[in-house]
């Protein structure tokens, strides 16, 4: 078995605890991703998939439940050292290329701050080449180097968040909707480009979208997100083909596919929110790898479910 | 223009040979960048030169700055001589001859040349005057206008350090600790500028120290709560977050990233709090809790001029002209950088 | 079919302080009655400042510097203000991306939506409340009746959409301009609204331009669809044409790059470098420096529109007679193939 190198354990993360205006971002949810794999979370406007990736990476305080990387307890991480190596180790690229850097700075500054915070130059030569290796990793020209970020297009900005996490040499990188506000063909060469590097430098990616098709596509295993709670886990192909929670079918029959035909008979499956009994739910494995959030006697259904899905195919 | 259409003739007749495929490697070229490349000032001073009336400011500020420093050295008349038999003068500035402009005024009346009847020596010419005292008036004013701009850089620099820095603490730090910090500048903000003025007189030398006392404890208050808006704003933005997740410090955070990035408001709002300090100071002089005599300020000048505003109506003129400009200049000055930050105004 | 709209030559340039940027570089193209034409494009491609010169809402520093608008036979581009803002809201409807600011959030949504009604048409405030509600019912906000006067504040994204999309078609617009109207919103409101939309159209029979860069949208909404990049139009065709049998390098990388349902192995095929500059276009064809298919010609002189059949032209010179034969990517000929079972099937 691969080796585990994030886990995940009855994470909360609840804003405006106690008051009014209480929102549970995060709901009580446990996954794990293993060393070399993108895990990609999956899911739309308020369901927790950022907000789990910024309490991972430690930019929030859980409320409740606890975060494991290389064995070690994110939160308990105490003392300059440590934190320092947590912070090289686990990286983010962030979504919006127009908020992501900052405004005043050179590029070769933000990409480098990393490697100055973290001394890993012995002098500026050699720490303006990183910044041109690094700037030709992602496709771009040094000279850009001493360009402003308003300068740059969309795409090019995101490249340059890319440079910036790279800098460090992380192990794991967190891709906040790293492609969501960019045009299509440039969402296709930043994924490349993530994919390359994935390769180059044995990273592990946990990359939280809500275009569910991009997802598949650069995914190993994907989760499904909605209202804080994790509701299937399995490989990209089990969920995209073989989803069985009401959500991740509403999901799936709501992605418009750029092909006329299939759009013509596309039938949207409406999704019912969550019954409101007061069962407890948790995460049921229904088959090898492929866990669905239910009740104990909904298990039976949803295998039943997964096995009728799956001998259509075969038939 | 548009290309002319091709029919299918034109289009059979191209030479083959066009048709194969691009050699040249076109990476260079695809990722180029056309544009110069312009930092965040250099555009905004593109922006300012268009503002005619910012750039009339900053030329006559300039000026007046220029004035100020120079008479320090070099001055019509000394501004503290006084001479009882030269005492309100009016003024005389050689070569022109228009009645008021050449120590020629009215007395009961008839027009009397008053340098003769003071027995002025010839050649001295007193450009505005002399007040009270016989002091010269020009040679006050610049005393004067020097010490207006010393209070109000004073002002600025205090923005700067105290409102700067507390706003910056209390944004950064959010929770209790800004709501502490934040009621207690709501309690210094109540308290009236006056009675502080007042203590400050108690503790303090009446004059300069005492006014900057006064300024140091609520001329920043504002800045800082702009200060602190800002940052609040700035601190959930993703560069900063990014910076967080490279392991920089908060104090680095607020050098690196947020400070650049709240400068413009910075700038602007120090211009705006400039002219409002030199109307302190002004104030205060004018209802005599300012500088002491014989201290030259704007609002000393006022006072003075004030007492015989009714028939030697130009001692009070000069100095509020003066200061009207002055203040005008700087508001002018602030709303043009403030249009000139503003990114939205971008083409 | 009947033409609403034909835009004949457009060409719009914009001045900045570097220079002038040519945004729009000889447009045209029609639209028909009851029928949805997609404009899809990248940034840049200068798919928005078309439709903003459609509905005269061009910035002060852009000129028209040459080109018709003809709307039902008359040039927009040639009215004054007054006569434009009769035509908005009322003729030709606009709905924006962004429906947080595409409401005013001071005033409630009955008035909002009545507002254009009223202006338009001279009812009295009553009389526009009425048909205010009608259309909200239409458009599927629940308790419309007891809504009316909340602010836009109290409705969740999608329902702002839907509020806007009323407000568009208070007046019975005879064109409707999307400008990537669900781009903001998550994948299953989007549907929703899709579905409203082709529904809407069906019944109030008004032509779509719906402008978006997503092409799996296209693919649901689109009877006719124009390519757009570098400001030019570069292939235009029926939404069979376009999706099956594509012509123009620039439509290959499109849809190259979106994932497919049988996934079509591990690399997308992406189309490398960034937009142009539009204040410094290339000699040539716009696009020639990402073109891995590019021709020496391409460097050299803009191609003009090629002929595939009386519907679909594309403006490559790769149509051209001397052009070699080139293989475009292996998803393409997945779909050329397609194409081509569909069309022996049909075939007399």
């Amino acid at each position: 078995m691969e080796k585990v190198l994030l886990e995940v354990n009855n994470l909360k993360q609840y804003f405006n605890v106690g008051r009014k205006d209480e929102v549970k971002a995060v709901d009580d949810i446990s996954f794990k991703i293993y060393e070399g794999e993108t895990f990609g979370l999956v899911g739309e406007s308020g369901s927790g998939k950022s907000t789990t990736g910024r309490t991972v990476i430690r930019l929030n305080n859980p409320t409740g439940g606890e975060v494991l990387f290389d064995g070690h307890d994110v939160m308990k991480i105490k003392g300059k050292k440590d934190l320092a190596d947590f912070r090289r180790e686990v990286q983010m690229v962030f979504q919006d290329p127009y908020a992501s850097l900052n405004p005043r700075m050179k590029v070769r500054d933000i990409i480098a701050e990393g490697i100055d915070i973290n001394g890993l130059a012995k002098n500026e030569t050699e720490r303006n080449q990183r910044v041109d290796e690094l700037l030709k990793t992602v496709g771009l020209n040094p000279s850009h180097g001493t360009r402003y970020p308003h300068e740059f297009s969309g795409g090019q900005r995101q490249r340059i968040g890319i440079a910036r996490a790279l800098a460090v040499d992380p192990k794991f990188i967190i891709c906040d909707e790293p492609i969501s506000a960019l045009d299509v063909s440039i969402q296709a060469q930043v994924v490349n480009l993530l994919q390359d590097l994935q390769e180059q430098h044995k990273l592990t990616y946990l990359f939280i979208a809500h275009d569910l098709s991009m997802v598949k596509h650069i995914s190993d295993r994907i989760g499904v997100m909605h209202n804080g709670k994790l509701l299937e886990v399995g490989t990209s192909d089990e969920i995209y083909h073989y989803g069985v929670h009401p959500y991740t079918e509403s999901l799936l029959s709501a992605i418009p596919l750029p092909d006329p035909d299939h759009e013509r008979q596309r039938k949207r499956i409406k999704y019912v929110s969550e019954p409101s009994d007061d069962q407890p739910r948790q995460m049921e494995e229904i088959a090898p790898g492929h866990f669905v959030y239910a009740a104990k006697n909904e298990v039976a259904q949803y295998q039943e479910k997964l096995a009728q899905k799956k001998g259509q195919v075969l038939v | 223009m548009a290309e002319k259409p091709y029919t299918a003739n034109e289009v059979a007749a191209i030479d083959a040979a066009k048709f194969q495929p691009l050699q040249k490697n076109t990476k260079e070229e695809r990722e180029a960048i056309a544009t110069p490349s312009l930092t965040f000032f250099q555009d905004s001073w593109r922006r300012l030169k268009k503002n005619k009336a910012a750039v009339f400011s900053i030329v006559l500020l300039l000026i007046i700055i220029a004035i100020s420093i120079i008479t320090i050295f070099v001055s019509p008349h000394d501004p503290t001589a006084q001479n009882v038999k030269f005492t309100n003068l009016p003024p005389k500035i050689p070569g022109i001859n228009i009645n008021g402009l050449n120590g020629y005024a009215m007395v009961g009346g008839e027009l009397v040349d008053k340098y003769a009847a003071a027995n002025v020596p010839d050649g001295t010419y007193y450009l505005l005057g002399t007040d009270g005292l016989g002091r010269d008036l020009l040679s006050r004013l610049f005393v004067g206008t020097r010490i207006s701009l010393l209070i109000a850089f004073i002002a600025a620099l205090l923005d700067i350090v105290f409102g700067v820095t507390y706003g910056l603490i209390s944004g950064l730090l959010g929770g209790r600790a800004d709501n502490v910090m934040q009621r207690f500048l709501e309690i210094l903000s109540g308290i009236p500028n006056l009675v502080v003025m007042i203590l400050m007189l108690v503790v303090f030398e009446p004059g300069i120290p005492s006014i900057v006392a006064a300024m140091a404890i609520t001329n920043w208050i504002p800045m800082a709560r702009i200060v602190r808006a800002q940052t609040m704003k700035l601190k959930d933005q993703e560069f900063v977050l990014a910076a967080t997740t490279l392991g920089e410090s908060r104090s680095k955070i607020a050098m690196k990233h947020i400070l650049p990035n709240i400068s413009s408001v910075i700038i602007v709002q120090m211009m705006f709090s400039i002219p409002s300090a030199i109307f302190f100071e002004a104030f205060l002089s004018f209802i005599g809790l300012g500088l002491k005599p014989p201290a030259a300020s704007l609002g000393m000048l006022l006072s003075d001029g004030y007492k015989t505003f009714l028939f030697l109506p130009y001692q009070m003129w000069v100095p509020a002209v003066t200061l009207s400009v002055i203040m005008i200049g700087f508001n002018l000055l602030a709303d043009g950088l403030r249009d000139a930050f503003d990114p939205k105004m971008k083409e | 079919m009947k033409k609403v709209l034909e835009v004949k030559n457009l060409e719009i340039s914009f001045d900045t302080f570097a220079g002038k940027v040519k945004a729009i570089r000889d447009v045209s193209f029609d639209l028909y009655k009851g029928e949805t034409l997609a404009i899809v494009g990248e940034s840049g491609s200068g798919k928005s400042v078309t439709t903003r010169s459609i509905m005269g809402l061009l910035a002060s520093n852009a000129n028209v510097d040459n080109g018709q608008i003809l709307f039902n036979g008359t040039d927009i581009l040639t009215k004054t203000e007054k006569e434009l803002q009769k035509i908005r809201g009322k003729e030709i409807a606009m709905i924006f991306q962004d429906p947080m600011t595409s409401l005013d959030p001071t005033m409630p949504i009955g008035k909002q939506v009545a507002e254009s009604l009223m202006k338009h048409n001279k009812i009295s405030k009553k009389e526009g409340l009425k048909q205010a509600l009608d259309l909200l019912n239409l458009v599927g906000i629940p308790n419309a009746e007891k809504r009316l006067k909340n602010y836009p504040h109290q409705f969740s994204g999608g329902q702002r959409q839907r509020i806007v999309i009323a407000i568009a078609l208070i007046c019975y617009p005879q064109i409707l301009i999307a400008d990537e109207p669900t781009t903001a919103l998550d994948v299953t409101i989007q549907a929703q609204i899709l579905e409203l939309l082709k529904d809407i159209q069906k019944k109030i029979n008004s032509s779509i331009v719906f402008i978006t860069h997503d092409l799996g949208v296209v693919a649901n909404v689109a009877d006719r669809v124009a390519v757009m990049y570098g400001g030019k139009i570069v292939e235009v065709g029926t939404a069979e044409e376009i999706f099956y049998n594509p012509q123009h390098p620039y439509t290959w990388g499109l849809l190259g790059s979106m994932p497919t349902l049988e996934g079509t192995g591990d690399r997308l095929y992406a189309i490398p470098g960034s937009p142009p500059d539009l204040l410094d276009p290339p000699t040539g064809d716009a696009f020639y420096p990402r073109n891995e298919f590019a021709l020496q010609i391409d460097a050299e002189e803009q191609p003009p529109f090629f002929d595939v059949s009386p519907t679909h032209k594309a403006a490559t010179w790769l149509l051209a007679p001397q052009a070699p034969k080139v293989t475009p990517p292996d998803e393409i000929l997945i779909r050329w193939k397609k194409f081509q079972e569909k069309n022996s099937q049909t075939s007399v």
